[in-house]
């Protein structure tokens, strides 16, 4: 089987976010750039189906600044046997993103058979490019799948939903599947993986050599801000009973929440 | 006056609260709100939606559509995005909206503005706010790809107007014209205990790890259900310790959440969790540490012991609320 999985790199999910000077993106000063959570879910879905399927591949294919050489190589130290990188300029949109790598896949000559993504990046939180790029290759996915069984032709998915609802879902191959948290525990790289890794090739495009053009983006986020700062609120003194009675007065009378 | 293009969804029978918001905004902007409903048994909807405000309403009705699911709901909400030519393009940013907005987007070739908080139809033009960064920072969104504008909006973000009794839209039945499909939902599986979820839930209330125990979970179900439409959240060390399923943790790798009111139990408050929570307009803090983080952002603060302050909080708001 030929298996693709897409990632991100993102900064760190502990990062405090600055603004830069322009408001036109964030300050990258000092950032620890990591793997996209939800992405080590899709690294590690197709590493677990690729060993249930002798003979498979697995292939990372990743869009970004030169920086993301270092994420590209820690998915290759988990398992992964191929590498392509997509070299953008810091920001491209969802639509850029999903065209390029729906290019970079056909590009791979073999036929698709699965493709993997995490539900939705955690920096610009669009959740958009699993969808987009399933759509421009022609095939269906799932967004957010809790679980997986694949079967020869079909693979069988839950995804959850509002208020714990499963939605029990079947997806004829090739597929893309959006992973959520729960579809599994994501590997560590070995200390042997992470050095054969470091020495393993990763092919590389440019945007023009997929198709896509600066007339392929449909948003630019712009006038980058920090949410208003909160005013210091009340501690309320006094016993746990005491207490409680003055909250809930607050919450009625001052808050009116109540 | 601009055409506003609205997916109307409903869950068990009923039109989601969102969908209304979504309505009442356009109609309040002075737009002309169309809306679009599939689904089977769905007859009695047409009138809920002219009742909220819409003019029109497209329905894609029939077995075929029972289960929503992205690929057919993407062709039939893309041929009426084709039939209405609309300026504006809305959809809630529910698990569905999030998972349909961008196949319709790719089908149609329009950029989308994801999970908004702030969106202003002016004219026959949209300006939306969206967070990033788990709501970290903010940023504005601008169509570079031109018309039309297309958001999906957080629930919440926008209030719902008046219902207007007896009121008639013009409805048009779209064929089910959806070809081969490579995707089907096969069975719904409702949770043994049908919950409110807390992206959905008026009030939150969330416990940390210092709850130390799932069975200690009680506690805070107990303080839920003495509040009115409430649900239990947790902070990703009590999903991670077990305490609590994944679907109920707030954070930047869980769920995002502006409740009216949110009570914040045992959590210290990781960046990563205040960036889920920030947006609630009211937040209430009990902690043991007077100096956890979760304070600067509470407006209301108890410095306790949670074991105690939360069952007298419950019996408190008991009194109150009988």
């Amino acid at each position: 089987m030929n298996i693709y999985v897409c990632i991100k790199q993102v900064p760190a999910t502990e990062t405090k976010i600055k603004i830069n000077a322009g408001a036109s993106g964030i300050d990258a000063a000092g950032i620890k750039w990591i793997m996209s959570p939800y992405d080590e879910l899709a690294v590690e879905e197709a590493l677990r189906v690729k060993e249930k399927n002798a003979g498979s591949t697995v292939t990372v294919v990743s869009a970004g600044p030169q920086r993301v050489h270092e994420t590209i190589r820690t998915a290759l130290a988990m398992g992964c046997d191929n590498a392509v990188w997509i070299e953008t300029p810091e920001d491209i949109d969802s639509f850029q993103a999903a065209k390029a790598l729906a290019g970079a896949i056909r590009k791979e000559s073999t036929p698709v058979d699965l493709v993997f993504t995490g539900k939705q990046a955690v920096d610009d939180d669009c959740a958009q490019v699993s969808q987009l790029l399933a759509t421009f290759l022609e095939i269906p996915y799932v967004t957010a799948a809790v679980s997986a069984e694949y079967g020869a032709s079909s693979v069988t998915l839950k995804r959850e939903t509002e208020g714990g609802t499963l939605e029990i879902i079947e997806l004829t191959k090739p597929c893309l599947i959006a992973a959520q948290k729960g579809l599994n525990e994501p590997r560590f790289a070995s200390l042997p993986n992470i050095m054969k890794a470091k020495k393993k090739e990763i092919k590389a495009y440019k945007l023009a050599d997929l198709g896509v053009t600066d007339a392929d983006r449909k948003i630019r986020l712009k006038n980058f801000q920090l949410p208003p700062p909160k005013q210091a609120g009340k501690k309320i003194p006094g016993d746990a009973h005491t207490q409680s009675k003055e909250l809930v007065r607050l919450l009625r009378e001052e808050a009116k929440v109540i | 006056m601009a055409t506003v293009l609205i997916y109307a969804e409903h869950k068990d029978g009923k039109i989601k609260k969102v969908t209304h918001e979504l309505i009442a905004e356009a109609a309040r902007s002075g737009a002309e709100p169309v809306a679009f409903i599939a689904g089977s048994g769905i007859e009695a909807f047409a009138a809920e939606l002219a009742g909220m405000g819409a003019k029109r309403v497209l329905a894609a009705q029939g077995d075929a559509v029972k289960f929503y699911s992205n690929e057919a709901y993407g062709k039939l909400f893309a041929a009426a995005v084709k039939t209405v030519n609309p300026a504006i393009i809305l959809m809630g940013a529910s698990d569905q909206g999030k998972d349909l907005a961008p196949r319709v987007a790719a089908i149609l070739g329009v950029g989308l503005a994801s999970d908004c908080t702030k969106v202003k139809i002016e004219g026959d033009k949209l300006n939306a706010t969206r967070p990033i960064y788990a709501g970290k920072a903010l940023a504005d969104v601008e169509f570079t790809g031109g018309a039309p504008y297309f958001a999906t909006v957080r629930p919440n973000a926008l209030s719902i107007g008046p219902t207007a009794a007896g009121a008639t839209a013009a409805i048009t039945a779209l064929p089910l014209d959806l070809g081969a499909l490579k995707s089907a939902v096969k069975e719904l599986v409702k949770s043994a205990t049908a919950k409110l979820d807390v992206t959905e839930a008026n009030i939150v209330v969330s416990g940390g790890r210092s709850l130390k125990s799932a069975e200690n979970f009680g506690i805070i179900e107990k303080l839920a259900a003495s509040l009115p439409n409430a649900a239990v959240g947790a902070s990703r060390a009590a999903v991670d310790a077990g305490y609590r399923p994944h679907s109920d943790q707030v954070g930047q790798t869980g769920k995002v959440v502006s409740p009216t009111l949110y009570i914040a139990c045992g959590i210290s408050g990781a960046i990563q969790h205040l960036a889920g929570m920030r947006t609630s307009k009211v937040i209430v803090a009990i902690n043991k540490d007077p100096e956890a983080p979760i304070f600067q952002l509470a407006d209301y603060g108890i410095v306790g012991d949670l074991f105690e302050v939360v069952p007298a909080l419950t019996e408190e708001f008991k009194k109150a609320l009988s």
